[in-house]
């Protein structure tokens, strides 16, 4: 029997805080207690386990799965990657989730009360399941930028969530995927809350024009790295 | 050696992609085990409900087994039993599941919990343990929590339903802010 190895949990280097007071709504759901490290057991080393019996035949494309009376407004694009760990192994098997606006920048959300058309034939919801390589493929609308209120004239850059299952629970990671040479990002208290510089660009995607499709649709390249292994192995201390 | 992609909020608009089955009720009628109710709310640091949030819970099933290729005893699994629930917060959450059983090893059962909402640029960790468990002063991980603060970490049984019915709250914040993990 292989005994579940231990990984690295998450680098405090690359993730925000909890705190960041120009993103305001941090300041009341900040924890201000220290956080307890938790030992990895196999509670930490497992995690649900998807399968294509939980997808829906267009769940990876989203310019179809919301169409009713025709094809959503927009520019189409293509944003394909790999989810790897922090060793460069692929993670097969890890579902993605994402949700983004609409090309005006409106959510089909009965909170989004954004002044922009909602698309009848657009959803901005979609699902893919990483292959034996660790990749994914989607094709889905450029999202449009859309205003928030938390400064005055805020607004938030083009993004695409994204929710990701990997191996096991210490994988969990939700993120945004941003688009390259974007005035917003600077400007933007979310994406800023990223201590690293090189954290930040790793979640702004590459122009990709080999995954360009011609007559058709621009390709975007977005990878996302997730916790991997730690050199020392699992000690069991027996059942 | 490539560094982690950094997390970012869930935002408010996460309901439609990532709430879309029935994903706090995590039994089918073949699932074995006690089956148990968890009720709670989360909060911020003013007491306030964050209406906005979402909650996902990760458990052994009724035996102490995962349904995961890394549990040694996953051929003994319940095959009718994910362990995995979620669950938005506009009133407060509830889930349907099972009370876990202990996991080899382990000392009294407990059930690993992630919460993601607006506002937070990470998920926090925490867990839920019961409050009707004997032995829980013996488990490694209370033992690490200062004991004035354990008690954020214990789900407490309530009277009356159908079925034994736990509360756990989330204070994110303020005097009673729960107990969170690294
Ligand atoms: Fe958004």
């Amino acid at each position: 029997m292989k005994n579940p190895q231990l990984v690295n949990g998450l680098d405090w280097q690359v993730h925000p805080p909890f705190l960041h007071p120009p993103y305001t709504s941090t300041v009341k759901r900040a924890p201000q207690e220290p956080l307890i490290a938790l030992p990895q057991s196999l509670a930490e080393l497992t995690g649900p386990v998807f399968g294509e019996g939980d997808l829906e035949p267009l769940d990876n494309d989203l310019t179809r799965n919301g169409v009713v009376n025709g094809e959503p407004i927009g520019e189409r694009i293509i944003v394909t990657g790999r989810v790897i760990d922090e060793s460069g192994r692929p993670v097969p098997g890890a579902l993605l989730e994402v949700w983004q606006a609409n090309a005006c920048g409106r959510y089909r959300h009965h909170k989004d009360q954004h002044d922009a058309p909602l698309d009848p034939n657009f959803t901005g919801t979609g699902r893919i399941i990483t292959d034996q390589h660790g990749f994914y493929r989607l094709t889905t609308i450029r999202p449009g930028a859309y205003p928030w209120r938390n400064h005055e004239n805020a607004w938030r850059p083009p993004h695409i969530h994204f929710s990701l299952f990997g191996r096991h629970f210490l994988q969990r990671l939700v993120t945004q995927m941003y688009f390259p040479g974007d005035p917003l990002l600077p400007l933007d208290p979310i994406f800023n809350g990223i201590p690293d510089e090189n954290g930040r660009a790793r979640l702004i995607s590459h122009y990709a024009h080999d995954v360009t499709e011609p007559e058709w649709a621009l390709g975007y390249r977005f990878d996302i790295v997730v916790c991997g292994p730690r050199e020392t192995p699992f000690e069991n201390k027996g059942e | 050696m490539a560094s982690q992609s950094s997390s970012q909020t869930i935002g408010p608009f996460f309901h439609g992609a990532l709430i879309r089955g029935k994903e706090h009720i995590l039994i089918s009628d073949q699932s074995e085990g006690e089956r148990i109710l968890i009720q709670g709310q989360l909060f911020d640091g003013d007491g306030h409900p964050v209406p906005d949030g979402m909650i996902e819970i990760w458990q052994a099933d009724g035996r102490g087994f995962f349904n995961h290729p890394a549990d040694p005893h996953r051929s003994q699994a319940d095959p009718h039993f994910r362990g995995f629930g979620r669950a938005e917060t506009t009133d407060g959450f509830t889930f349907y599941t099972i009370r876990p059983g202990i996991i080899p090893g382990h000392v009294v059962p407990f059930i690993n919990v992630r919460i993601f909402a607006r506002g937070m640029l990470i998920h926090a960790v925490t867990r839920i343990y019961f409050d009707d468990e004997k032995e829980n002063e013996n488990d490694p991980v209370l033992r690490l929590v200062p004991p004035h603060r354990r008690h954020t970490l214990l789900a407490v049984g309530e009277d009356g339903g159908r079925w034994p019915t736990f509360r756990f709250n989330i204070y994110l914040q303020g005097p009673r802010e729960t107990v969170f993990f690294l």
